[in-house]
């Protein structure tokens, strides 16, 4: 950790926040409060130049024209890449994801990244709105997936990123693999507070920031049970 | 009125009975569904002839319906689609079955406006909010500012009637830079009633710059978009009107949000000529809305029932309920939406110190929310356990759409 205190930074509310992303950062504060660790969220809107020295960025979904701007802004300022270059984590969702790409298509036209993973994105024939499942990549030690997606998009993967999950369940990057990761960096189609389904993934965004490899364990009767219930839910739609 | 939109009429109003009837619903959609079979046009034929008000928005659009229906009833029959079926079936179901009448005051859903528009040729439009809302198949709220503003600019001769205080709703009643100066754009006439919810209106639609609040003012950063005055705003419980007088507003619904919603009426009727001294006594024989404040005795517990569909009118609920046991009820079925994430757009924090009880569909998703929001919280799996659970004495329900139904149904579809 960077300071005393875990920093995790809410990066651009006012652009990329389209549904519950808040609840991402409410989580990870919550659950690192709850090992004892003293935590700082800072939301940075757009118009604020973006701390370089944080712990954990979030970058949320957003529509089109926020989220083309956001990347443009996110670019000019520059910080975000001196984090990543520092050893901060990333923690990209929907939108978020795809800006921290190569580029990505917004209103129609081709936009430039933040070119922190290797992937691309472009438009998909449909929309992909629904649950959203996968069998997480091995290395991680994680649970499945579990999360619920809505973008017009589709993401290539280059060879310097690892896909996130295979897909069980609906659409992710293109049917098969869903979001990517390296090093640090993380994204997904689970949009909106996708850590509540996913409190483990929460757990290692945490342990990758604090370098803590045992954290104390929590209880999560709640998400666990959401987790069940969401799981019964596809696997009834599929029948 | 044309012949087959006679028939189509009849037909329609034959069909809302028969459906009625047989107890598949209160008709308010298949009646205006068939008769449209019938006489495409038959929306336009029913407006014909009639001095209309079309309400729409996010949230309150029923409510202010029904409040603004009343306020108009000074002057003679309205004609109302008083069920919140308010597409354009709801709306020719609405007016086949009231018959003649010389007024007409119709909800409508904010994606039909345009079309309502072109098909009823109003009188008047009241713009009330526009927040996030089922995104997992609404269009987004940007998107559907723009829709607005596109059809207002067709129709000049309407009066519209909007919110000062939601710089969405602004944009949307204010014309485009460049549109067509030798065309008068609608006149305006502004209302505040609050707005509590902010989430959606940081960015300029017109120009993508910062937007600044202070207090009740906004204004943009970039470009001249800001609040316009008021005409109609709430102060107390009362409203001032244009003149400056001001107007006890005794209702028997709760809220601060009724407040404005009840200013929005009087600023809807004053459009047909009403003086808001004549209609204000009128508002106060509104008691519940398709169910919504409704109050049931049940087993010695006085249960109150409050609807909430978004972030924007959870916070509304909050504000509404009294300190006394709350059960919340979410589904996710295909009219609510199929996504909680919106769940962490709510900061449930106000109902810490009451007794909180969670159910429906989507149980767990809330219970998963209110844990990180430190609000503590017992899960039952029916409104009846939710009943033996609290002591005699209130319960205040807050439910999302299909939630708020099923406990409806268990309560005798009670209005």
């Amino acid at each position: 950790m960077s300071t005393e205190s875990l920093r995790i930074v809410w990066v651009y509310p006012d652009l990329l926040s389209t549904y519950g992303d808040r609840g991402n950062a409410l989580i990870l504060a919550r659950r690192a409060r709850q090992r004892g660790l003293p935590v700082e969220v800072l939301e940075v809107r757009s118009d604020q130049r973006l701390p370089a020295t944080a712990d954990i960025y979030l970058v949320g979904g957003g529509e089109d024209g926020p989220q083309a701007l956001g990347a443009q802004r996110l670019i000019a300022d520059g910080s975000l890449h001196r984090a990543v270059a520092q050893g901060s984590v990333v923690f990209g969702v929907c939108a978020g994801y795809q800006l921290l790409g190569n580029s990505f298509f917004a209103k129609g036209t081709k936009c430039a990244g933040l070119e922190l993973l290797d992937i691309t994105s472009d438009r998909g024939e449909t929309r992909a709105v629904g649950e959203l499942t996968g069998d997480i990549d091995a290395r991680l030690g994680l649970p499945p997936l579990s999360g619920f997606e809505n973008h017009g998009g589709r993401t290539h993967l280059g060879p310097s990123v690892s896909p996130l999950a295979r897909v069980t369940a609906g659409v992710g990057n293109d049917g098969a693999s869903e979001g990517a990761w390296r090093g640090k960096l993380l994204g997904t189609y689970s949009h909106g507070p996708a850590l509540a389904r996913n409190p483990a993934l929460a757990d290692l965004l945490l342990r990758w920031a604090t370098g803590i490899h045992q954290l104390p364990p929590l209880d999560d009767t709640w998400p666990d049970r959401l987790r069940s219930e969401r799981r019964a839910a596809v696997a009834a739609a599929r029948a | 009125m044309p012949l087959r939109a006679k028939v189509a009429s009849s037909v329609s109003r034959t069909a809302a009975a028969l459906s009625r009837a047989a107890g598949r619903g209160d008709g308010s959609v298949i009646g205006g569904w068939i008769g449209l079979k019938i006489d495409p046009d038959l929306l336009a034929h029913l407006a014909a002839g009639r001095a209309i008000a079309l309400i729409s928005g996010t949230n309150g659009k029923t409510t202010t319906t029904r409040l603004a229906a009343a306020a108009v009833g000074v002057l003679g029959k309205v004609a109302t689609n008083s069920f919140g079926a308010n597409m354009p079936t709801g709306h020719t179901s609405a007016l086949a079955k009231a018959g003649s009448t010389p007024y007409a005051v119709l909800e409508v859903d904010e994606h039909y406006l345009a079309q309502v528009l072109e098909a009823t040729e109003p009188h008047v439009v009241a713009l009330l909010n526009l927040s996030r809302d089922q995104l997992d198949r609404a269009k987004e709220v940007a998107m559907m500012a723009q829709l607005w503003r596109a059809a207002l600019v067709r129709h000049q001769d309407v009066r519209v009637v909007a919110n000062a205080d939601d710089p969405m709703v602004v944009w949307a009643a204010t014309p485009p830079p460049n549109h067509d100066h030798r065309i008068n754009p609608p006149q305006v006439t502004w209302f505040s009633a609050g707005q509590r919810w902010h989430e959606d209106s940081w960015v300029c639609p017109e120009c993508g710059s910062t937007i600044q609040r202070s207090g009740e003012q906004w204004w943009c950063t970039g470009c001249p978009l800001r609040r316009p005055d008021p005409q109609w705003t709430v102060e107390d419980d009362g409203v001032l009107d244009p003149t400056g007088a001001w107007h006890k507003v005794s209702l028997q619904l709760p809220g601060k949000v009724n407040v404005g919603n009840a200013a929005t009426a009087l600023a809807v009727a004053a459009e047909f000529g009403v003086r808001p001294v004549d209609a204000v006594s009128r508002l106060s024989s509104v008691t519940s809305v398709a169910g919504r404040y409704a109050q049931v005795e049940k087993d010695g517990r006085l249960v109150r029932l409050l609807l909430a569909k978004n972030p924007a009118s959870w916070l509304e609920a909050f504000d509404m309920a009294d300190l006394a046991p709350t059960l919340l009820s979410i589904n996710a079925r295909d009219p609510d939406g199929l996504d909680t994430s919106w769940l962490f757009d709510v900061d449930f924090a106000p109902l810490r110190g009451r007794q909180v009880l969670i159910t429906g569909d989507r149980a767990y998703d809330l219970a998963v929310r209110l844990d990180v929001n430190d609000v503590p919280f017992q899960h039952v799996r029916s409104f009846n356990e939710a009943i033996r659970a609290v002591p005699p004495g209130r319960l205040e329900v807050i439910a999302n759409y299909t939630a708020f139904q099923d406990i409806r149904a268990e309560l005798d579809r009670v209005n």
